[in-house]
């Protein structure tokens, strides 16, 4: 089951350049989020504190709070155990291009140590059910190669794998921004269905897409979140000028 | 059409002015060594110098336990500096002081090698020793794997790495089951440059292999090697022994192919698969 996630004062730096400052948000469970802003906006780098992602960067860094549950994921764990919690989904499809697709769902659990065969083919078969490729690969797991699938397909079976290691969060960075309409509709539908049994993020530039699949959306500018609210109120009735602005098309 | 024909003559010409000298140099081998291979050269050892036949049976087995020999050293070494420059130790100064001993290393002509080798083993052990030889091979392998072995890592795409760390995968085992996993078609081409590149240096093994006209397989002695074998009867004042000295230049060159075309053939057919 997902939990909700709590973010106070939250503020994140490369280098000598503030990205986000002082954000407060609460994340509730099981629904979807959409954070919504022009690029370089803060939203990507957002979600990447939130599974300690953005400490890959050597120049990066942190302060604030970020609850996940009951777990303050920058004082109580480390970050390898908050990523398998916390799962992600690229902008570009991003799978192993040397393993076939089982070995790509099943890498998460493989190189963190498990290894029980019959297992492993049981969350295998339910992660690619859950992400809705199940039907289109299930006769070639073992002879195909993740990279030999078409674009949609490898960010299903992305999905998959971050849905194999069993997390509580999912999180997407515009998920769906390299793929064709009737792929990224695959994704959107796909949302839908996972939010019963995950708390899901997903960063967008679609606001069209925000307004389908999100029950709140967050408006992110120049590093600062401007206005959080259900998704119907933010593209109806928004209380900040700038939000106002912004889904009308006046910039961005 | 103008422009484009020019350019693709011209990369026709250059491709042609490539490939010419590497089949020239094989039609010649053929040429003048074809004639002198035998069931006999494969299977009998160099006869004393002024009796007709004997063969290169112990130059092509002692080619063969220095170049292993050679690989056992310089391919684990070779690597593991290679996965040290590119993700370990990346912007350190220590990384950069490998990097640049590990360039002029590769730059130290090959006899100056073979003294080096022959004033730390051979003059210590005070003996020649096949292990001497697949040493000073083995050192000349180690900058070539290390720096294509770096330049493959680094060509790793960054949402690979992102790909495995974002599920809880800890830097080391991402680097060694996902990174060098998907470099490893880059490094074995690497590493099959090394290996053919020493395959046929003869100088490092001047000082140290010393060479042997009779069977042996102890590494504590003196071993034959094709390249030793080949530079002894080119400098021979006799005919027959020149035209067996091209026939292992040309045994020399087939072995390596050979070598090269199992070791792509085998690695190329484990990544295709992908399976673990």
């Amino acid at each position: 089951m997902g939990v909700g996630i709590e973010v106070g004062n939250l503020n994140a730096w490369y280098g000598a350049n503030h990205t986000l400052q002082d954000i407060n948000l609460n994340i509730p469970a099981n629904h979807a989020t959409a954070l919504i802003g022009p690029s370089g906006c803060g939203k990507s780098t957002f979600v990447r504190c939130l599974n300690r992602m953005h400490e890959t960067n050597p120049v990066a860094r942190v302060t604030g709070t970020v609850r996940i549950g009951d777990l303050d994921i920058y004082k109580d764990a480390k970050p390898v155990e908050i990523r398998r919690r916390v799962g992600m989904v690229f902008q570009r499809p991003n799978p192993f291009p040397t393993m076939s697709i089982y070995d790509n769902v099943a890498a998460g659990l493989k190189l963190n140590g498990y290894s029980n065969r019959r297992v492993l083919d049981e969350i295998v078969e339910q992660s690619l059910k859950d992400s809705a490729l199940w039907d289109e690969v299930k006769d070639d797991l073992k002879k195909k190669s993740g990279a030999s699938l078409s674009g949609g397909q490898q960010q299903r079976l992305c999905i998959a794998r971050a849905l194999a290691v069993d997390p509580e969060v999912l999180l997407m960075d515009e998920p769906a921004s390299a793929l064709d309409p009737v792929s990224t509709s695959k994704i959107e539908d796909l949302i839908f269905e996972l939010k019963s049994q995950y708390t899901i993020v997903i960063v967008t530039h679609n606001m069209q897409q925000a307004a389908r699949v999100a029950e709140k959306t967050g408006f992110f500018l120049n590093g600062r979140m401007v206005e959080f609210d259900s998704t119907h109120k933010i593209f109806t009735n928004p209380s900040d000028k700038r939000t106002e602005d912004y889904i009308t098309g006046r910039f961005g | 059409m103008g422009t484009d024909g020019l350019a693709t003559g011209l990369a026709i010409l250059s491709t042609v002015l490539v490939v010419a000298p590497l089949v020239a140099i094989f039609v010649y081998l053929i040429y003048k060594g074809a004639s002198s291979l035998s069931l006999g050269f494969f299977t009998q050892v160099p006869k004393p110098e002024g009796e007709p036949g004997g063969g290169m049976a112990n130059a092509i087995v002692g080619s063969a336990v220095l170049l292993g020999l050679a690989s056992l050293i310089g391919v684990p070494i070779g690597i593991s500096g290679g996965i040290f420059l590119a993700e370990f130790g990346r912007g350190t100064k220590l990384a950069n002081a490998v990097r640049f001993t590990a360039d002029v290393l590769n730059g130290v002509p090959s006899i100056v090698m073979g003294i080096a080798v022959y004033s730390l083993i051979v003059y210590r052990q005070k003996h020649f020793s096949a292990l001497s030889g697949g040493v000073a091979l083995g050192i000349m392998m180690i900058p070539t794997v290390t720096r294509t072995t770096e330049e493959m890592l680094l060509m790793v795409p960054h949402s690979v790495r992102e790909a495995a760390l974002a599920l809880g995968v800890p830097n080391w085992r991402s680097v060694l089951s996902i990174t060098v996993k998907t470099a490893s078609p880059g490094i074995i081409t690497g590493c099959m440059l090394a290996f053919a590149r020493v395959a046929g240096e003869t100088a490092p093994l001047i000082f140290t292999a010393l060479g042997n006209s009779n069977w042996s397989a102890n590494l504590n002695e003196p071993i034959a090697a094709l390249p030793l074998q080949i530079y002894t009867y080119a400098i021979s004042p006799y005919d027959d022994l020149h035209r067996l000295a091209w026939a292992g230049a040309l045994v020399l060159i087939a072995l390596i192919v050979a070598a090269v075309s199992l070791v792509r053939f085998v690695t190329s057919r484990g990544v295709l698969k992908g399976a673990s």
